[in-house]
């Protein structure tokens, strides 16, 4: 699906508790600095890992992220994988819908991290746990 | 692990006959783990008190730490492990204060070299673990209270409300925003707007590393409950990437004014009140 050879060992952190979600954030940060994000982009990648690794401990119930480097030969990046074994979204569609939301939350987490990365890819399904895979690359 | 109504009895008896010496061996034994950090007569105290506590523990028939006599024991052990992590020794020195007294009855044990004088130490001496463990459990209690207590203090501390002119006052945000400190951080908002009457609140966001949902969704809140209460609220201190962060998340906060510097919005304000802040003319030389 997306182009890139993973550079380094991706880093793993667990997400069970509201302090997880800090340290994902804290994570994404540390990596984003040393592939040499903008400030923008750092803050917008850091941002959309702090929507996903809130709606993993919200709506799946805990899950992972992976922080990894990425390099497709003419840039660097970051990709963050964010994986759950909760249940998993009915319609997708509906809930990459600005302003839907099932918890009480403003209803932009998802559509918004989507906006906020340059490759997003979710896997996910009733009862099949979720799999969000995004990407950010340098300019 | 409890010992029996015999064993109990010989090691108050022990513990009694050997009082002085046992008390002196001890004390020397702690003192030497420790270092000198703890003085010689407060160390000696403590373990006079220790020693006195096992042996009326021992006194009550069969030993066990759990048991309803040894709760004048539990009490002086646990008051011993809160002592040492509050003075910030480490959970070793602290147990080592209990299992020293393993080495003192090994030495008085020695000279009766008898089978029930082995079998003896193996019970007292499980009778010690199980005092030691129970000092590290209250040593580890103590140090999460602290911990405890401390983040309590980071809250109050992070979250201040200060008053930047009359009827205007500003929270200036630091760090993390999660729900708990966003909820202190509205309920001292609305106790100041009400304890100085002011009709104006600038929140700065500039100490905000990330603003997502969440944090905005906290930011809303405040606002729409300081508007609730006749209260104007401006946010100040949005940064280029914060901006640009909020518009791509799609975040709209609507008709509440949102301003880049604290400055800016103080003048904001200042206008809105009617306020006129000029340079005051240099004097013209006559």
């Amino acid at each position: 699906m997306t182009a890139g050879v993973d550079l380094g060992d991706p880093q793993a952190q667990a997400i069970r508790s509201d302090e997880d979600v800090v340290r994902v954030r804290q994570l994404v940060r540390t990596v984003a600095v040393a592939v040499r994000l903008s400030l923008v982009d750092q803050t917008k990648l850091v941002t959309a890992a702090s929507e996903l690794a809130r709606n993993t401990l919200v709506y799946g119930g805990g899950g992972s992220a992976e922080v990894s480097t990425v390099d497709n030969g003419r840039r660097r990046g970051v990709r963050i994988v964010f994986a759950d074994d909760g249940p998993g979204i009915a319609d997708l569609d509906l809930a990459l819908t600005d302003g839907y939301t099932t918890g009480g939350g403003l209803g932009l987490g998802l559509s918004g991290a989507r906006r906020l990365v340059d490759e997003f890819d979710i896997d996910t399904g009733p009862g099949r746990g979720t799999r969000i895979t995004v990407t950010k690359w340098s300019r | 692990m409890a010992l029996s109504a015999e064993e109990s009895g010989r090691l108050a008896g022990l513990l009694d006959e050997h009082a002085e010496r046992t008390i002196q061996r001890w004390t020397e034994l702690v003192g030497a783990s420790l270092r000198g950090r703890l003085s010689q007569a407060e160390l000696r105290r403590q373990v006079q008190e220790l020693h006195r506590a096992v042996i009326e523990a021992a006194r009550g028939g069969g030993f066990d730490l759990e048991s309803e006599s040894a709760g004048e024991l539990r009490a002086v052990l646990a008051e011993l492990s809160r002592g040492r992590a509050r003075q910030g020794f480490t959970a070793t020195e602290t147990a080592i204060s209990v299992y020293a007294l393993k080495d003192v009855l090994l030495e008085l044990l020695e000279a009766d070299a008898t089978d029930t004088a082995l079998r003896d130490y193996v019970a007292f001496s499980s009778l010690v673990d199980q005092m030691g463990l129970f000092t590290f459990e209250s040593f580890v209690r103590t140090r999460e209270s602290l911990i405890a207590d401390q983040a309590e203090q980071l809250l109050e501390l992070s979250t201040p409300v200060v008053k930047i002119w009359e009827g205007v006052v500003a929270v200036p945000l630091v760090g993390t925003l999660d729900s708990a400190r966003a909820q202190v951080v509205m309920e001292r908002l609305l106790q100041t707007l009400v304890d100085t009457g002011s009709p104006y609140a600038i929140i700065d966001i500039t100490g905000v590393p990330a603003v997502d949902t969440q944090v905005a969704q906290h930011i809303l809140k405040t606002v729409v409950a300081a508007r609730l209460m006749g209260a104007d609220c401006i946010i100040s201190g949005i940064r280029p990437q914060i901006a640009q962060t909020i518009v791509a998340l799609g975040i709209e906060f609507g008709d509440i004014a949102t301003k880049a510097s604290l400055a800016d919005a103080l003048r904001h304000v200042l206008r809105l009140t009617g306020v006129e802040t000029a340079r005051r003319q240099p004097r013209r030389e006559s």
